[in-house]
């Protein structure tokens, strides 16, 4: 279907690496598997199908895990010792938190990519992380404030976890805005990928602020090495609450780099070829 | 990988480690200066500001916690199990508020004692149901006579 559109590119690309061009579907055996799958899925109309064939079922797993999470959670797991009911809050806030971090790391990593490679896969992705992650910022912060006003006392305190947890939301309003300030797109994500990049800092502030400080935030209930302070039957509708978060966000952003990559790749070849294709 | 590649990478690198020591740096200079609250103790050593509020955290001591009737008003004692401060204070306490809690006041020290303006508890990242808590609470008392108080579940 893609055929004529995908060999152009492949072409182009061999051109601007530097590479001797190569057949579209090359088995080059000096090279091993994973290095060569990366490769291929940097060429925008391969990943532009393979994330069109992926989505969906990320997705429904997103949604599977979910209905579980969630029924697990405010259903089946038996309520605090000390909060009652008040704790289920930790279903959508917990695994919130830990992907406001884990997307910052993400669009970083994108972002270092685009900076010294300056693949445009990357730079797509990288900038369509920042909404995701901004949005789940923006949850941790709201539920986690609905749960301080009544166990706390206060719906806000300037302590270091909320605090730099803020300053994470306005490093990710701050890509967006940068990267929507240029009129060249490739220009914007650039600088926007500098700024997520050098952000990065903000991070281990997150992740250790509980430790480093005096805080009224509690510390880390559940470590990866090492005990956790939770019982078990709270502690997985919590960890398949994150499986969910993490597979829909794998989810939204192959969905949100496609048309990212169509529309800042819009007069090109393979482009015209899937909108002839998908008119016909 | 190609000379223009390897310098960006070697220049955005050189960026990201400028801006990490500089954070770095910032977060130490603060770790002085970043006190989110004082514990009895060293409010006893005289550390808190005088006349200013400030915020007193510790645990609230075991028996302390008397009700005014009549009012809003709840006098307890916060104590590092080093030092005690008697606490006033006049308004609705938060959910996690109980004996054997960390808990956050802000106020000032007015004749030896802290007249508190807010009262935050601090949850202690443990989650059970309440028949583990319970269990907890029975065990502890047939191992140790005397200090069950310290099990918050146990005081519903």
């Amino acid at each position: 279907m893609l055929r004529n559109g995908q060999a152009g590119v492949v072409g182009e690309r061999a051109w601007k690496w530097g590479r001797v061009p190569e057949h579209p579907g090359f088995r080059n055996m000096s090279r091993s598997y994973v290095p060569h799958f990366i490769h291929w899925l940097g060429s925008p109309p391969n990943f532009y199908r393979f994330a069109g064939n992926v989505r969906p079922w990320l997705m429904a797993a997103a949604l599977v895990c979910a209905v579980i999470g969630l029924y697990g959670g405010l259903v089946l797991a038996p309520p605090d010792y000390q909060q009652g009911d008040a704790y289920r809050i930790i279903f959508i806030h917990v695994p919130s938190a830990w992907m406001s971090l884990f997307i910052y790391a993400a669009m970083a990593i994108a972002g270092l990519v685009a900076l010294v490679w300056r693949v445009k896969l990357a730079e797509v992705i990288a900038m369509e992380c920042a909404p995701i992650g901004a949005a789940f910022t923006l949850i941790t912060l709201l539920t986690g404030s609905l749960w301080g006003k009544p166990m706390w006392g206060t719906w806000w305190t300037w302590g270091a976890r909320l605090t730099s947890e803020l300053v994470l939301f306005f490093l990710y309003l701050g890509v967006i805005g940068l990267y929507n300030a240029f009129e060249d797109r490739r220009r914007g994500a650039r600088a926007a990928s500098l700024l997520a990049l050098v952000g990065i800092v903000n991070l281990p502030i997150v992740h250790y602020s509980v430790v480093w400080w005096n805080t009224l935030h509690q510390g880390s209930t559940v470590n990866l090495f090492g005990h956790s302070s939770i019982a078990p039957s709270m502690l997985w509708p919590l960890l398949v609450m994150a499986l969910a978060t993490h597979l829909y966000f794998f989810a939204s952003i192959l969905g949100r780099a496609r048309t990212g990559l169509l529309s800042l790749e819009s007069g090109k070849q393979w482009v015209r070829q899937l909108v002839t294709d998908t008119s016909r | 990988m190609n000379p223009v590649r390897k310098r960006r990478l070697i220049v955005t690198l050189l960026i990201l480690g400028a801006v990490a020591i500089a954070t770095g740096l910032s977060v130490f200079a603060l770790q002085r200066n970043m006190t989110y609250l004082y514990s009895p103790t060293e409010v006893d050593a005289g550390k808190a500001p005088n006349g200013h509020p400030f915020r007193l955290g510790g645990i609230v001591k075991e028996g302390s916690v008397h009700r005014v009737p009549g009012t809003l008003t709840t006098d307890f004692v916060i104590t590092d199990r080093f030092q005690n401060i008697p606490v006033t204070y006049t308004g609705i306490l938060p959910d996690l508020f109980r004996v054997g809690q960390s808990t956050i006041t802000t106020g000032t020290m007015q004749n030896g004692t802290f007249v508190a303006t807010k009262v935050l508890a601090k949850h202690d990242a443990t989650y059970m149901p309440p028949q583990v808590a319970q269990a907890i609470a029975k065990a502890k008392e047939e191992h140790k006579t005397g200090d069950g108080g310290r099990v918050a579940g146990a005081q519903k």
